[in-house]
């Protein structure tokens, strides 16, 4: 039999290794799951995560879908560094969208594309300001910031509902739930005019190197790693604890806003009522697999983004359902759970003779 | 407001607080136990899918809530495996129950959107339901509403006067003693997660089949998060969980109460409440913040491990 023993320090190799293992894993276990609703495994992993990127097209669908990804995960490394539960992406997400949408909707016939600035600082500002709420109900009430950001993603939900229902609806739009679209000029700069793909994906690439700066060059990086490798020590070292709370979750709710007012103000191009297909929990999945590390984190939003293209592919192709999507994130997530193991412990031959040792054959795994 | 309306209320109330009361009990004993799993809305989507695919597949009631509860106790041993045996971040498991969760009731239930079925149909008791005002909400509802007063009662039971109960606060106050007592710890934890998975997937179920027969993606709409909130807002105890779940059950009707005085709203609107709610409970809570923590099991959240 096999038990596990602590290894005496973690394993940097492994750190890095896990996600691969994950990932084979999650193609495996997938393989399976398409062997099993009767299509060749080979074939179909073809199709999920292959074929989307078959032509300068697909490549650019991902950069479209990695721009947000990217800009929520990057704001979510902040704070997962500094172990804050922040959940909320997704709600800031959305509040980005609708904040930004309402500015987009207030110039309808503007020519120039000035009208981009407002519209995304006002993006970002409501997405911020989502934040602001966690922020303030954990350092001045103390409540837990899972529970609030996530109840704080329901209620933009229902926000941005409430908005393309009532007020902010199309009037000439025969009664769809939907906004009037964007003007021209509001809507963010095409990369080229064959694609969708927008200058978002900037933004998400200037988000990733200034916040690799700030957390591995500057005093307050260091601060929010410290804070959340050893609060004690934090504490002990008189750093401001509610600050570096309120900073990272400012950060993450202005980045998470921004994307949000990028996809309205982008592929888009109006309010609808679901602006996103959960990219603020799939950031959280990305954050994890790319090791809280910018680096990692563009490779997971790669990855992540690609999941959501495999599943329209496997829809269009072998009309299978689009949720396969979240199946595989989530697979992804338990497997890079589990291979994290390794990081500490290490799988050993337990010797033949257990029975002197009673304790080693419970602690078997 | 007549005193057909506030019958209706009080009627909607308790079936609203139900699913809530299910999961917010699976919960309360997996914290207990020195537990945290965020998975229970991933736990509860997962038995509401299969309950009801269940139900259209067989046609039988019995079978689908049977389903409902293995598929929640399934899900909470993926997570029991991660974060106990693998000593995994619990909090960091519970989001990946909860995501994957997600992603394979939509997957699953793919094929079952806009297909109806025959909900679990009322209990009537007899005589005890003509009680006037109370009698419909008390007496005339589904069995699974019998059934968590029930479970109420026996789970005070069973934590308050019982050696189980005393092992179970023994491994989540502190797992090292409970260990030297000869208790096993992760025996003991796995059950209060399993158990924690069945109740999820039970309320999963009645959502699916009792109380709105259908299936939609995300259907529980954050219900397994209220539960969370309730469990600490209710300071791990059963009865205050009760009357707490009653509470955001009023929240989640307020179209019914409002409908009485003529007063409209949007419905997006209303529909934050049981969020607003939660967050208000919360703050409520942390404003004395020692008394709550006082109640908390010591050793939540943290995993073990026995050493050698």
């Amino acid at each position: 039999m096999f038990k596990l023993e602590k290894r005496p320090f973690d394993s940097k190799t492994m750190s890095y290794c896990s996600p691969v293992i994950a990932l084979c894993l999650t193609l495996f276990f997938g393989g399976l799951l398409f062997l099993s609703l009767g299509h060749n495994p080979f074939e179909a992993l073809y199709t999920f995560f292959i074929l989307p990127l078959s032509d300068a097209y697909g490549l650019t669908e991902l950069g479209m879908k990695v721009a947000p990804l990217l800009l929520c995960a990057m704001g979510l490394s902040i704070c997962f560094k500094a172990k804050i539960w922040n959940i909320g992406a997704e709600g800031q997400f959305i509040m980005g969208g609708l904040g930004g949408g309402f500015m987009a909707l207030q110039f309808l016939d503007a020519q120039s594309s000035w009208v981009l600035v407002p519209i995304l600082l006002f993006g970002a500002l409501c997405g911020l300001a989502w934040a602001a709420l966690a922020a303030l109900l954990k350092t001045k009430f103390n409540a837990n910031e899972i529970l609030t950001t996530i109840m704080l993603n329901y209620i933009a939900l229902n926000a941005l509902l409430w908005a393309v229902h009532g007020p902010l609806k199309d009037p000439e739009g025969f009664n769809f739930p939907e906004s009037a679209k964007f003007a021209d000029a509001a809507i963010l700069p095409l990369l080229h005019e064959d694609y969708r793909l927008t200058i978002a994906i900037f933004f998400g690439l200037f988000a990733m190197v200034a916040i690799w700066t700030l957390l591995s060059r500057s005093w307050l990086g260091f601060q929010i790693n410290v804070l959340g490798e050893d609060k004690a020590a934090a504490h002990y070292a008189g750093f401001k604890e509610n600050k570096l709370v309120w900073f990272a979750l400012l950060t993450c709710g202005a980045l998470a806003g921004l994307a949000g007012v990028s996809e309205v103000a982008g592929p888009i191009g109006q309010l609808i009522p679901y602006i996103s297909p959960g990219y603020g929990y799939s950031a959280i999945i990305v954050v994890f697999l790319g090791r809280m590390h910018p680096l990692g984190i563009l490779l997971a939003s790669m990855l992540m983004g690609l999941t959501y293209m495999g599943g329209e592919m496997v829809q269009i192709e072998m009309s299978l359902p689009k949720s396969i999507t979240g199946l595989f994130q989530g697979m992804l997530l338990f497997f890079l759970l589990a291979s994290d193991l390794l990081i500490s412990y290490r799988i050993v031959k337990s010797k033949k003779d257990q029975n002197d040792n009673p304790a080693a054959v419970s602690s078997a795994a | 407001m007549d005193i057909d309306l506030i019958t209706n209320i009080l009627y909607a109330t308790i079936r609203t607080g139900t699913p809530l009361i299910l999961v917010a009990f699976g919960e309360m004993v997996c914290e207990k136990s020195g537990v945290l799993n965020l998975g229970q809305e991933g736990m509860m989507l997962m038995g509401a899918v299969v309950g009801f695919a269940a139900a259209v597949v067989t046609g039988s009631l019995m079978l689908a809530i049977l389903m409902a509860i293995i598929a929640g106790v399934c899900m909470s041993l993926l997570f029991g495996f991660l974060s106990i045996t693998l000593v995994s971040n619990q909090v960091a498991s519970g989001l990946a129950l909860t995501i994957f969760g997600g992603g394979l009731s939509a997957f699953i239930g793919a094929n079952y959107v806009g297909v109806g079925i025959e909900g679990v149909p009322p209990l009537v008791i007899p005589f005890l339901s003509d009680i006037p005002v109370i009698g419909k909400a008390f007496f005339a509802q589904d069995p699974l509403v019998y059934f968590s007063f029930f479970m109420g009662g026996l789970l005070f039971f069973v934590l308050t006067r019982t050696r189980l109960g005393l092992k179970l606060r023994a491994v989540g106050e502190n797992p090292e003693a409970a260990n030297s007592m000869g208790i096993h710890v992760h025996g003991i934890r796995y059950m209060a997660v399993m158990f924690g998975g069945a109740m999820a997937g039970l309320a999963g179920g009645y959502l699916s089949l009792a109380y709105t027969p259908l299936w939609s993606d995300g259907m529980t709409a954050g219900k397994g998060w209220i539960a969370l909130a309730l469990v600490v807002f209710a300071s791990w105890k059963v009865g205050r969980i009760m009357l707490g779940a009653y509470l955001f059950g009023i929240a989640s009707i307020m179209h019914l109460i409002l409908q009485g005085t003529g007063f409209e709203i949007s419905p997006s609107i209303l529909a934050m409440l049981p969020y607003v709610a939660t967050i208000f409970v919360l703050v409520l809570l942390s404003s004395n913040q020692s008394k709550a923590k006082l109640n908390a099991p010591m050793s939540l959240g943290v995993a073990y491990r026995p050493q050698l």
